[in-house]
């Protein structure tokens, strides 16, 4: 009980500060809550888009969440995505004829491997270098930027459309929404999300790579020591990392717009830095998490237009004051002094 | 063209100078500083906001300087005293300033995400580019030859001993976490009264990334990093120029491919296959005393 606290305080002070702020500009705290909890729950789509935000959310908590486990930073989910979701889009869009069954998993399985491979390029500088990955995948992300607007101008443009889009995907890629979500575009992808979190709670506490990986994280050396390929651990550990994140392809151009479009994620990878930490680093913190702030960014869209003096950029605000709060350990040590103590 | 191009690669790189100069000051003293981006957003945003009050650029800048030390005072407050992970702060800065910058604007003009025109009249022409070079120059003078910048480099060093000698770790830290925030500050100011003149949703766009890249690449040394900011500089101004420019074919350059050079640059540095790059040895510890 006591660890779920430290981030419950933190949802709750991070809230608490952001209504804050829309007192200062000048709204009702509680008109807002209100407008945010309606815009997410209201009605069945409204569930279903916060369902949408969320998804991608999951795969970019649980990708941070493996490479925190040993040890790393993966900033970089955000470049991972990127390429995920653009392998996926080219795949369908090169191999335009591709019937149902079959398609879907090639496009998934494409932007598994991309992200995988974009996972691991830092993976192996860390391991093989010793260059600090924090960097390493900050730089990864823009380069995957640039890449993701070459091709999309270049190689796979869309002639019928003025945005930076690539071509769209032949029908067979498709994953249709469920009927009774109201048309938000939620589909398999979602449920996938479950079960990828489950099944990194398997691998990271039943499996004995996950064992290594947890040993690597918690002591480098100690690991090394105890006969564990420490690099060969932080590269899969990291590759692992790029995989999850580049699920969201799946989501995004399988289940949802059917074509990549650049700048479609709303900051999803630097989101899940903050999923995966209030999540505790676990799949059920992870989904919880991915929830609230999915939660949040929808019912923020509703702010452009039922307020006056507020936008949609406070779930922005939000979600940055939860990350401070729980991230701040020397604010919350009155939990657990009298632990210490004894 | 080329007189053109270099006078553009100063112009693009000054931004980025200020704040690699504010990486500098908190990273010498061992706090990583991803929280430069937001710094950059809040100053552009507050110079911005001074200038159309006073009409005056310089008390615009000012207050671009006062809104990154407002910003970077919430950074050592999280990092400093309550011992947070400076890599998910500095991230959690960044989104704080992304998402509280269009509200403020909103709050003030009532206009979405943008502040209005700043009158060309008012602003910067060409300030902000001598001002970030002398503070190159007055960088390197204090961490070379004064006590201050003695500190500095053993807050980042050898906390420790710089303990040892009876000075405050922790006050060193923050007086380097503000004074980051305020040449941060300047460098968004430079971003929202000398490159153009408005703010605007994430006018930073990734340049606090930037010049902590450079900073790297410079090997955490005034000189060298300053240099490394007008390398990137310049495939900005390059990529800029090239947009759209046939060199053979049909197609464009693609200028995508200058865009990224930098990021790629800035990898193999890192990696160790072009030169060392050798962090303080304190970089991101917290300090406690034994």
């Amino acid at each position: 009980m006591k660890r779920l606290l430290q981030p419950l305080l933190s949802v709750l002070l991070g809230l608490a500060l952001g209504l804050g702020v829309t007192a200062l500009a000048g709204e009702n705290p509680w008109t807002v809550l209100k407008i945010l909890a309606s815009g997410a729950f209201g009605t069945g789509y409204d569930f279903g888009m916060t369902l949408f935000y969320a998804t991608p959310l999951v795969f970019t908590g649980l990708s941070v969440a493996v490479a925190f486990h040993a040890g790393l930073f993966n900033i970089g989910a955000e470049g991972q995505l990127t390429m995920g979701a653009l392998a996926a889009a080219a795949t369908g869009a090169i191999l335009f004829r591709v019937a149902s069954p079959w398609a879907p998993l090639l496009a998934g399985v494409a932007a598994v491997l991309a992200g995988t491979l974009w996972g691991a390029i830092p993976g192996w500088l860390r391991a093989r270098r010793g260059s600090h990955e924090v960097i390493n995948t900050i730089m990864l992300n823009f380069i995957a930027a640039g890449l993701a607007n070459y091709v999309t101008l270049y190689l796979l443009k869309n002639p019928e459309s003025q945005n930076p889009e690539t071509r769209a995907v032949g029908d067979g890629y498709l994953l249709a929404p469920f009927s009774w979500l109201g048309g938000a575009p939620v589909g398999w992808a979602t449920p996938l999300a479950l079960v990828t979190a489950a099944g990194v709670g398997v691998l990271l506490w039943r499996t004995s790579l996950g064992f290594e990986i947890r040993a690597v994280g918690q002591n480098e050396a100690a690991a090394r020591a105890a006969g564990i390929a420490t690099g060969r651990v932080q590269l899969l550990a990291f590759a692992l990392a790029g995989g999850l994140a580049g699920l969201v392809g799946v989501a995004e151009v399988l289940g949802n717009v059917g074509r990549f479009r650049v700048g479609f994620s709303p900051e999803y990878g630097f989101l899940g830095i903050a999923v995966a930490l209030l999540g505790r680093n676990r799949p059920g913190g992870i989904l919880a998490a991915a929830l609230l702030f999915g939660a949040l960014h929808k019912g923020a869209t509703s702010l452009d237009m039922e307020t006056e003096h507020v936008t949609r950029e406070l779930s922005l605000v939000f979600q940055a004051l939860i990350i401070l709060s729980v991230s701040a350990d020397g604010l919350w040590s009155w939990l657990h002094r009298r632990r210490s103590s004894c | 063209m080329l007189i053109q191009l270099i006078g553009s690669t100063f112009r693009v790189s000054t931004p980025l100078v200020f704040a690699m100069l504010g990486g500098l000051a908190s990273e010498r003293a061992g706090v990583v500083n991803l929280a430069l981006e937001g710094m950059m957003l809040f100053g552009a945003l507050g110079a911005a906001v001074g200038t159309l009050a006073t009409h005056s650029p310089w008390l615009g800048a000012l207050c671009g300087l006062g809104s990154g030390v407002l910003l970077a005072a919430v950074y050592g407050l999280v990092v400093l005293r309550w011992r947070a992970n400076q890599v998910v702060a500095g991230m959690g800065i960044n989104m704080l300033a992304l998402g509280l910058t269009p509200e403020f604007c909103k709050m003030l003009y009532d206009q979405t995400g943008r502040t209005p025109a700043i009158p060309l009249a008012e602003h910067f022409q060409a300030a902000p580019m001598y001002g970030a070079w002398i503070g190159v120059a007055l960088a390197w003078f204090v961490l070379r030859f004064t006590r201050p910048g003695l500190w500095l480099g053993f807050a980042g060093e050898h906390p420790g001993a710089l303990d040892a000698a009876g000075i405050s770790v922790t006050r060193v830290r923050w007086l380097a976490v503000l004074a980051s925030g305020a040449l941060a500050g300047l460098g968004g100011a430079a971003l929202s009264t000398f490159s153009s003149s408005f703010f605007s949703r994430d006018m930073a766009g990734g340049r606090g990334y930037m010049a902590l890249a450079a900073l790297i690449f410079g090997k955490w040394r005034p000189l060298p990093a300053a240099l490394a900011c007008l390398l990137f500089g310049f495939t900005d101004a390059l990529q800029d120029r090239l947009q759209g420019v046939v060199v053979w074919g049909r197609e464009p350059i693609p200028v995508q491919f200058i865009q990224i050079l930098p990021y790629v640059v800035t990898i193999l540095v890192l990696a160790g296959f072009v030169g060392q790059s050798r962090a303080p040895k304190a970089l991101g510890v917290p300090f406690e005393r034994d």
